[in-house]
């Protein structure tokens, strides 16, 4: 498409990021077509196109962000389903990232918001805060229909009715292989994920161990900066993210480090994407190494590989999380390593489509996000499954809160086939 | 491109225009400030943008046509828009017209296998029709490449076709009936899941109308069984003569491939470039794929490779595999979004006898560069119809101008040759002007009685399809404002319309 940047405008860097991805950009619409918010909501606006429009409008003009481009742009998911899509390769991605940042530095949210914004990004990346929040919510959960805001009782009803006591795994320590020794694996041990279940972690840590990696959980590392990424609260994610990079890099130039192993998809999206964070930065080219390193959980044991394993009588619905098919384009590993380890493996229709949980995206969206996990559940569930997995905290959040079978996580089930014990929400719904 | 003035008076009604639409759509349906409406101001067609008065999402047929009555009594032009797809900026918008966009109109109506039919609302998309039957063995065939995003709706308007239909037929040969709201909100079916001897063909006259004659909402679609299977060739040679040759012979010898895909070389480089199909390095290749039961495959695979190899081809691959065939696709389906990465494009659409492709191929070359524009073509040369890509710099000055005026000189080839300028993208606002070059005073004089009838005040789509210098008469002869040709509000009714 054609553009109309000044060249002072184009010597801002993220101007110019702007402006080579709406350049790409043919306007063909393809992409509205696999947008979970077009179909809900079925307006242009709500739909990658027109997103980047909206997005084109406001940077061309130099204006402060206006309430109804905030609007469109804040019912985004950041789900990348249109990335998929995209003929022309245009990287959404990073004009979104870059309008948010915008919207945060020129627009001034309705002070509700703009405090339960800032709510989020105090505790959702501290797991300590977290587990108070969650212990807060349980204690307000009775009493929330009283609650004057949506988007208040939606945060109250996802806290999960049971709070795990925090699990020693997640100190920083290095954990042996009890294998000969293959790989040494940084664990990126998460935020909320640690507060929300620990099992995941611990499944983790005892797979890759199993299969011959020493695991390290680095000191110093903390959340990925995604969360208040995708507020476009910039300097707070550059801080964590650095503080991941640091960390990394010093085992990386210790004991050394052949991957950074991410169990939470979300995550591994935004930590593959550090290079392009601090592209402008002194600390370029470590993350751009860190970047390189980052792994999902499923890329690293497809490497390694899983031992074959006898037909097993369970059927797992493999939902596909966003941040997994769609932002790091890792889309059979999961499903061939369950297949296998022995399990039955179905899918959903529709399966590039948002389950609604999306980062913070449930907590300040809760009607769309709503309907997008009712039409997800129906579609797992119309394949009678006895399990769902999948590779993301948020998702089994998401869909734990309504479905009627349990949801663990893919490490999990594949912990279990190789050795390791029965997944708790498997024990608890037996 | 030129635009007809605006109407000021209606500009300036805005926002009781605004307040009468609220009246009978939700609020979620009515958008009027001007930061959304921008985003309305074009479709495919990126390069000619006009930002709507206003744009109304109805969610239901009665919706429109209350829509549509408010716009009548009030003289306010009607863009219908489906997906916003087009690439001849059918549903380009002026200001002074209100979009109405029908893509929250996706229910699936009814579906009778028994008697092959699909009934559905049109902004349903034409991939997820074949979705809601393929559980089923069925499927709706015509299959433009923008098929994943483009509605029932715009298909119905631009007549649109695809890679298959040189044996399926296009949008016309697939459709058995519509419901369409006229201007002034009368709902009216026309034709419909049985055949109906006798009467006058309305329903070919609305399909590929543009949105010049009525909203459709509902349409009944043919819906045929899968077939057993489909098996793609991809044929390489030296020369685009000899490709074009090739695909003549096999046309003459009776063999019915369900398509014939051809791409020339600089179509071919950025394909690889960008999509690494693996394609071969040669001056033209050609994609045919043949359908039906293994045997039938078989046979059919083997007159044409018979005669493919008379034409001495650099290559000859023949899919062994679904994931064979799937590469031999998958360049050719990423040929647009290959282009795109090069530089900005604008897609032609015309259609030439297959007799005279090596002609125009070699002519459209030479005028590539005298106008110094690079140009790649992709084309369905089972029956003419030709996509050249011209390549420009949106953000150069002068550059869409010479691209518009590279477009018209190939265009006005193709109707040289015998062709026409148009094979399924449709008039649009892009070749509106060179209609003349094709058609009479008097052919065009006739086609405007047709919307004459249809729509006297000459509201829907404006300024689109008939050249401005021709259809001025009656653009300018309709009074506009409230009071103008008032319809006598009556009883909602749904009638057959009958000639
Ligand atoms: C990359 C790409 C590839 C393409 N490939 C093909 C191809 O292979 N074959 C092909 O034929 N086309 C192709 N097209 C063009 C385009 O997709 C078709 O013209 C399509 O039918 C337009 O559908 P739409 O829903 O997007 O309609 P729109 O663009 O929204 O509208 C198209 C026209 O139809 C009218 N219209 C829309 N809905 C209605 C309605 N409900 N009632 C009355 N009028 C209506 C509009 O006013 C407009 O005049 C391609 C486009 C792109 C971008
Ligand atoms: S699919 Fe890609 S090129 Fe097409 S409109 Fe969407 S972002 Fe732009
Ligand atoms: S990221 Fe997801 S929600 Fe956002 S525009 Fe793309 S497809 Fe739509």
């Amino acid at each position: 498409m054609q553009t109309h940047f000044t060249e002072a405008q184009l010597a801002d860097p993220g101007v110019a990021r702007a402006n080579e991805i709406l350049r790409s950009c043919v306007h063909c619409g393809f992409c509205t077509a696999t947008c979970p918010t077009y179909q809900v909501l079925g307006d242009e606006l709500d739909s990658p196109r027109g997103r980047i429009y909206l997005i084109k409008d406001m940077l061309e003009a130099g204006r402060p962000a206006d309430a109804q481009t905030v609007k469109h742009v804040d019912r985004c998911l950041s789900c990348l389903s249109c990335m998929t899509t995209c003929p022309s390769g245009v990287h959404y991605m990073h004009l979104v990232d870059h309008a948010r940042v915008h919207i945060e530095k020129t627009y001034r949210r309705p002070w509700v918001d703009r405090m339960l914004r800032n709510v989020l990004a105090f505790v959702l990346p501290h797991p300590g805060r977290m587990r108070l929040a969650l212990l807060g919510a349980k204690i307000i959960r009775p009493f929330r229909r009283l609650l004057p805001d949506a988007r208040l009782r939606a945060m109250v009803e996802m806290a999960p009715k049971t709070i795990p006591p925090v699990s020693r795994n997640d100190d920083p320590q290095v954990f042996a292989a009890t294998a000969p020794r293959r790989m040494r694996v940084a664990l990126l041990t998460g935020c909320a994920q640690k507060a929300l279940n620990t099992d995941i972690n611990d499944a983790t840590i005892r797979l890759l161990r199993r299969l011959g990696c020493e695991v390290v959980v680095a000191k110093g590392q903390g959340c990925c900066g995604a969360l208040t990424h995708h507020m476009g609260k910039e300097d707070q994610a550059h801080s964590a993210a650095a503080a991941n990079i640091h960390a990394w890099m010093a085992e990386r130039r210790g004991a050394g480090l052949d991957a950074v192993v991410i169990n939470t998809s979300g995550c591994g999206t935004t930590v593959k994407d550090y290079g392009h964070m601090f592209r402008n930065d002194p600390l370029a080219a470590d993350a751009a190494e860190i970047a390189g390193l980052a792994k999902d959980i499923s890329e690293v044991l497809a490497q390694i590989g899983l031992p074959q394993g006898a037909p097993r009588e369970m059927r797992v619905a493999y939902h596909a999380a966003c941040s997994l098919q769609h932002g790091q384009q890792i889309k059979s590993a999961p499903k061939d390593l369950l297949k296998r380890v022995g399990y039955e493996v179905v899918e959903p229709a529709d399966s590039h489509l948002c389950c609604g949980s999306a980062g913070t995206y449930n907590l300040l969206q809760p009607e769309i996000s709503a309907q997008l996990k009712a039409r997800k559940l129906a579609t797992l569930e119309a394949k009678a499954p006895q399990v769902i997995a999948a590779g993301n905290i948020g998702c089994m959040m998401q869909l734990g809160s309504g479905a009627s079978v349990p949801v663990v996580h893919t490490v999990e089930l594949l912990d279990w086939a190789t050795g390791g014990p029965m997944p708790r929400a498997l024990h608890e719904s037996a | 491109m030129d635009m007809p003035q605006p109407n000021a008076r209606i500009i300036a009604r805005k926002s009781s225009i605004l307040a009468l639409l609220s009246q009978v759509l939700p609020p979620d349906a009515v958008i009027g400030d001007p930061a959304e409406t921008r985003a309305y101001e074009c479709d495919a067609l990126a390069a000619y943008r006009c930002q709507p008065l206003a744009v109304v999402l109805p969610r239901t047929t009665e919706e429109v046509s209350a829509v549509l009555r408010i716009c009548h009594a009030e003289g306010v032009p009607v863009v219908p828009r489906g997906a916003g797809t087009s690439l001849a900026g059918g549903s380009m918008p002026t200001e002074d017209a209100v979009v109405m966009g029908l893509a929250r109109m996706t229910r699936v109506i009814e579906t009778d296998y028994e008697n092959r039919f699909i009934h559905v609302e049109t902004g349903r998309t034409n991939l997820s029709v074949t979705q809601a039957v393929e559980a089923e063995g069925f499927f709706y065939a015509p299959d433009p490449s923008s098929q994943l995003a483009c509605a029932i709706g715009g298909n119905i308007g631009m007549n649109s076709g695809g890679a298959h239909c040189l044996k399926y037929g296009v949008t016309t040969n697939n459709l058995l009936g519509v419901r369409m709201v006229l201007m002034d909100g009368t709902v009216t079916t026309i034709g419909g899941p049985w055949d109906e001897p006798g009467s006058l063909d309305l329903l070919g006259v609305v399909c590929g109308s543009e949105g010049q004659l009525g909203v459709v909402t509902e349409a009944w679609l043919r819906i045929l069984p899968k077939p057993e299977g489909a098996r793609p060739v991809l044929v390489g040679f030296a020369e685009n003569e000899v490709a074009g040759a090739c695909v003549a012979d096999i046309i003459r010898a009776g063999v019915l491939p369900v398509a014939i895909e051809f791409m020339d070389r600089p179509c071919i480089e950025a394909t690889e470039a960008f999509a690494k199909a693996g394609y071969p390095d040669c001056e033209a290749l050609l994609i045919i794929e043949v359908e039906g039961s293994e045997a039938e495959i078989a046979e059919q695979l083997a007159k044409i490779k018979e005669i493919a190899l008379r034409h001495n081809p650099v290559e000859f691959r023949e899919a062994q595999d679904e994931d064979q065939a799937r590469r031999i696709w998958l360049g050719r389906k990423s040929a647009f979004g290959a282009m795109g990465q090069i530089n900005d494009y604008m897609c032609l659409d015309g259609t030439i006898p297959v007799s005279s492709l090596p002609y125009v191929l070699r002519r459209i070359g030479e005028m590539s560069a005298e106008f110094g524009l690079g140009v790649g073509n992709v084309f369905h040369a089972g029956d003419g119809n030709m996509h050249p890509l011209i390549l420009y710099n949106a953000n150069k000055p002068g550059d869409l101008a010479l691209c518009e005026a590279f477009g018209a000189e190939i265009l006005k080839l193709c109707v040289e040759v015998g062709g026409c300028l148009t094979g399924e993208h449709g008039v649009g606002i892009e070749k509106r002007d060179l209609m003349v070059v094709q058609f009479a005073p008097v052919d065009l004089e006739a086609q405007m009685r047709v919307k004459d009838v249809f729509d006297p005040q000459w509201l829907l789509n404006p300024a689109k399809v008939f050249p401005l210098a021709v259809s001025a008469g009656r653009r300018d002869a309709v009074t506009t404002g409230p009071g103008a040709s008032p319809r006598t509000p009556g009883i909602f009714e749904d009638r057959k319309c009958q000639a």
